[in-house]
């Protein structure tokens, strides 16, 4: 269901301001979400100013100078520092992207960094995706075969192949899903962009002999049509990727399956 | 297939707050398309109302039917005719962007958003071409 609001213990107030360090000239103002299970308080806003002569360019890099030399509660999720892994997926200047790869001078100041939307909290910065995670499982994202397995590989042609670029890149990081209104309201039961362009993935894969039996599963009013090409999806991708482009493939494998 | 299931979140000390969205997210032109859209299309609902009561009165007589006109003829009668000839263009403009959506077509990144900025120029001239070719038929504003 749509809520404009957020539930009373969600509402966020404001937060302390943390000193600024002696002696920085060129400081940039940060505007972190933080929520400490174990305080009792609603959610706050905290204000902390980076020294960016001390400092990498990327938020990530701000976010870790904050916790070595400000703040060392500050809770997030960060593992590669290259875009690949997906875990410093957050909201940042509005948009859902990788703190790693998002540069602190393409953003507005003060810089404005929350969770990825629309999340349970487990702490600060670390959302709870558990159902996020159990969508991408209910796809059964692993290649379906009923006839014998050959001796070695299953194999694919170059064009084969080719029809999987765009998908395979996708590193699960949750921007896109949790970008989507739709997915807002109901992702008990819609299953948002991600695990959608992962279910495409596989009813695109010539190897895959379960392409009917993918289809029926999305075949639901909330599962796969609960997408209204809002396209806040492809727009946050930090992989480039166009989720809405491949979930609009679904929907046209659906039609042509019938006609 | 699988169904879905996510196991509840294992004995959290405090319930979990929710973190904001549509508060913090920053509007995006396709996203906001996209609620004027379904905002549209409610209030398409009330003018198909509007347009079965002129055609109700229509039918009933000379009587109900210079009433219907009485209030059209108001300015609160003519700016609801003005946002429901709106809410028609956009959302019919809105109908065939989704259409060459569902075939494939203008999903890339430039093509979306001109897409998307076409059918809202287009609805807004569309609909004052509608009013000043109305008022010229009319022989101007009565």
């Amino acid at each position: 269901m749509v809520e404009i609001t957020l539930p009373k213990n969600s509402r966020v107030t404001e937060g302390k301001t943390w000193p600024r360090t002696s002696h920085a000239t060129h400081l940039t103002e940060f505007k972190v979400y933080r929520w400490n299970p174990d305080d009792g308080e609603n959610p706050h806003v905290d204000t902390y100013f980076v020294d960016r002569d001390d400092c990498g360019p990327m938020v990530l890099d701000a976010l870790i100078w904050i916790k070595n030399n400000v703040d060392p509660t500050l809770t997030f999720r960060r593992s590669c520092r290259e875009g690949v892994c997906g875990s410093c997926a957050m909201n940042i200047d509005g948009t859902n992207t990788l703190a790693c790869t998002k540069a602190i001078d393409d953003n507005k100041t003060p810089l404005k960094i929350y969770p990825l939307p629309h999340q349970p909290v487990v702490k600060d910065l670390v959302p709870d995706l558990k159902n996020f995670y159990a969508q991408y499982a209910s796809i059964e994202p692993w290649l379906h075969t009923v006839t014998p397995a050959p001796e070695k590989e299953w194999k694919q042609s170059h064009t084969d192949r080719t029809k999987l670029d765009g998908m395979y890149e996708c590193i699960l990081c949750a921007c896109c899903s949790t970008s989507c209104p739709s997915y807002w309201w109901n992702s008990d039961r819609y299953l948002g962009p991600a695990a959608l362009l992962q279910a495409n993935r596989w009813v695109q894969d010539s190897r895959d002999e379960a392409t009917g039996e993918r289809l029926d599963n999305l075949e639901d009013p909330f599962r796969l049509y609960r997408c209204h090409t809002i396209m806040n999806c492809s727009k946050a991708c930090p992989k480039g990727l166009n989720p809405a482009k491949e979930i609009a493939t679904l929907k046209k494998a659906m039609v042509d399956r019938q006609v | 297939m699988a169904e879905l299931k996510a196991e509840p979140a294992a004995g959290p000390r405090r319930t979990r707050p929710l973190s904001p969205h549509l508060q913090i997210y920053r509007p995006m032109l396709t996203m906001t398309m996209s609620i004027v859209h379904r905002i549209t299309g409610a209030a398409l609902y009330f003018g198909i109302l509007l347009l079965a009561w002129w055609l109700v009165s229509a039918a009933s007589g000379p009587n109900a039917y210079a009433n219907v006109e009485w209030f059209m003829g108001t300015l609160i009668g003519r700016a609801v005719l003005f946002g429901y000839t709106f809410a028609l263009l956009h959302h019919m403009l809105g109908g065939i962007r989704h259409l060459i959506w569902d075939t494939l077509h203008g999903m890339e990144p430039a093509e979306r958003e001109l897409l998307t900025i076409a059918t809202l120029v287009g609805s807004i001239s569309l609909t004052l071409v509608v009013w000043l070719v109305g008022y010229l038929a009319m022989g101007g504003p009565r």
